[in-house]
């Protein structure tokens, strides 16, 4: 009888802990991966940026913040900072008009279903390229011989045999790499701005329509207010990824000519495999992390806030 | 009278939407048609002046040359293998993680799945110099394993993230019923959940084989011979080698689109629903 006993609460203490193991077991795959690659290499890289001349010596010696010290009094981080910032910031205003513009376009009333998705195809275009063809599909139409500069010589707006070396030019480079990273950009916001709008009440239109509502006053007080919170989202995303943005670079300017096109992606880049100054990269890094964990508390803080 | 000014109105607002439109596909389609026309050009055409649409030359040529090349054959075989793989492993890995956030209650759930979530946001240039010493000194420096294992880590968070969201529509009864038959939570989640949420999955599975193809600074760093490179790069190094092979070049990106474009036409209501979920309901 009470041998039965023991046995019967013993199975259940197997069976509680069997219970509270269970949820683990199946998030183990996640967690030993995302601790070996995610948390391991954030602890190693700042201990990177702290030692001299890591993985070039064996004996690498602790050097306190002087790396910090090296690469924040760096100019060409300045410009890292400030290029990145110009790109980003012009990325995500021009993304969203140009997104909105497009998904308004889309959802106007007197086009056919069909042409809507005719247009709506050509539209979502940029969105199936990588990256790298982008950048060197951008590069044969910006090319001095290229077909945008015979555009603008036929239309008159250059001058004949003067034709323009957008990405290789120290004034116009880093404007030319954040139209091409805008052109690839925009159907992010035009897909989920469409939705946005098509889920947006016909009722709030009709009752403007009847008090009078002209339809930049419909747009202004019915359209904006709705897309709110899709906006916000949006606009906090794409600022997080066009901040990374490395290859589009890359493979354009690589950061040139003499540094105007430099984003803090490429700085760090170059810094380790062009120089070999791991440490210093590091500590880039490093920087680059802090910097993208404020938008990222942002953002949460914004999700938090709409849920 | 007030019936012909709302009429023409009407005309008015029309004709703008239709220039609209048409100014729209020029920006969003011109590049790409050009890329399409260059690719079927001999490379001497490229920068002919004034500018060729459909020319003389119109040939396959570029398109034979890169499909007949072993070596530019590889960098495609190089890609599915990778994408494939990083999409399989992704949706085994998050279907798992994404049950266990959605089924159980335990006390840690809620710091991991922010840990979790916030990975998303780390930025790739940050982890890069730490996988490079870590990859090197696992060994896999210049092997699949090495892009696919890193790849994962990025592809992951939203896998989870979708997953978990999917999970939660699916009412808990449904499992219930399999336990009360005598089945365990293996048996539910696979019998009975996975199959229901297979419109989740493949949206999910997209979207991870789309940034695993396209993804280009890791498979720059963490590999090394040419044997081993992914499409991105193999591009990259047209650029590099001899003269520019524009109309090889052009060719190399469309057959490189390809995969990406085909399961977006196959997929396009997945794919939108999908990439639009986080904002939309955000």
């Amino acid at each position: 009888m009470e041998k039965s006993i023991s046995i019967g609460s013993e199975n259940r203490t197997l069976q509680v802990l069997k219970k509270s193991v269970t949820p683990y077991s199946y998030l183990s795959p996640t967690l030993i991966l995302m601790a070996i690659l995610s948390l391991l290499p954030i602890v190693v890289v700042i201990r990177y940026s702290l030692l001299d001349n890591v993985i070039m010596t064996k004996n690498p010696v602790f050097v306190g913040i002087s790396n910090y010290v090296a690469i924040l009094t760096d100019p060409v981080f300045h410009q890292a900072i400030f290029n990145t910032l110009y790109f980003t910031v012009m990325s995500v205003i021009f993304h969203l008009i140009i997104g909105l513009a497009f998904a308004m376009l889309l959802n106007a009333k007197i086009l056919s279903s069909f042409t809507k998705s005719i247009f709506r195809a050509i539209y979502v275009l940029p969105w199936v390229f990588t990256a790298t063809i982008i950048a060197i599909l951008w590069r044969l139409l910006l090319d001095p011989n290229g077909v945008i500069n015979y555009f603008l010589t036929t239309a008159h707006i250059i001058s004949f045999g003067n034709p323009i070396a957008w990405l290789g030019s120290i004034n116009l480079a880093l404007h030319a790499v954040t139209f091409i990273n805008i052109w690839a950009g925009y159907p992010f916001y035009m897909v989920s701005l469409l939705a946005g709008l098509q889920g947006i009440p016909n009722e709030l239109y009709e009752a403007a329509t009847i008090d009078g509502a002209s339809s930049i006053q419909s747009f202004r007080y019915i359209t904006i207010p709705q897309l709110r919170p899709i906006i916000l989202s949006l606009a906090i995303l794409d600022f997080i990824w066009t901040m990374q943005q490395f290859a589009l670079i890359w493979m354009t300017t690589g950061g040139g000519p003499i540094h105007v096109t430099e984003m803090l992606s490429t700085y760090t880049y170059k810094l380790a495999f062009s120089s070999y100054k791991f440490s210093a990269a590091s500590t880039s890094a490093v920087v680059i992390l802090i910097l993208s964990a404020f938008v990222v508390v942002f953002y949460v803080r914004n999700q938090k806030a709409s849920a | 009278m007030i019936n012909r000014s709302v009429k023409t109105n009407r005309t008015i607002t029309k004709v703008l939407v239709i220039i609209g439109l048409l100014i729209g596909a020029f920006y969003a389609g011109f590049p790409v048609f050009w890329m399409i026309d260059s690719s079927f050009k001999g490379n001497s055409e490229i920068f002919a002046y004034p500018p060729k649409l459909i020319t003389d030359t119109f040939s396959f040529k570029a398109y034979s040359a890169v499909l007949t090349d072993p070596e530019k054959v590889r960098f495609f075989i190089n890609s599915y293998v990778v994408a494939t793989s990083v999409t399989l492993l992704t949706l085994l890995v998050g279907i798992l993680a994404g049950y266990s956030f959605s089924r159980y209650e335990y006390p840690l759930k809620n710091i991991l799945n922010t840990i979790i979530v916030s990975v998303q946001a780390v930025p790739p240039i940050s982890l890069l110099i730490p996988y490079f010493s870590l990859i090197v000194a696992l060994g896999i420096y210049n092997t699949y394993m090495a892009l696919i294992l890193t790849y994962m880590v990025f592809t992951l968070p939203y896998a989870i993230l979708m997953m978990t969201g999917y999970f939660n529509t699916l009412p808990k009864e449904l499992d219930e019923a399999v336990k009360v038959d005598g089945g365990s939570s293996f048996v539910a989640l696979w019998r009975v959940l996975v199959p229901i949420a297979i419109p989740g999955i493949v949206s999910i599975g997209i979207y991870t084989f789309m940034l695993a193809w396209n993804e280009f600074l890791f498979a720059l760093t963490l590999t090394r011979t040419n044997d081993m490179r992914t499409v991105p790069i193999g591009i990259q190094l047209l650029m590099g080698q001899h003269s520019y092979e524009w109309n090889q070049m052009m060719a190399m990106s469309v057959l490189g689109c390809l995969p990406v474009l085909i399961l977006f036409l196959f997929f396009q209501r997945y794919f939108i629903a999908g990439m639009s979920a986080g904002s939309v309901k955000g």
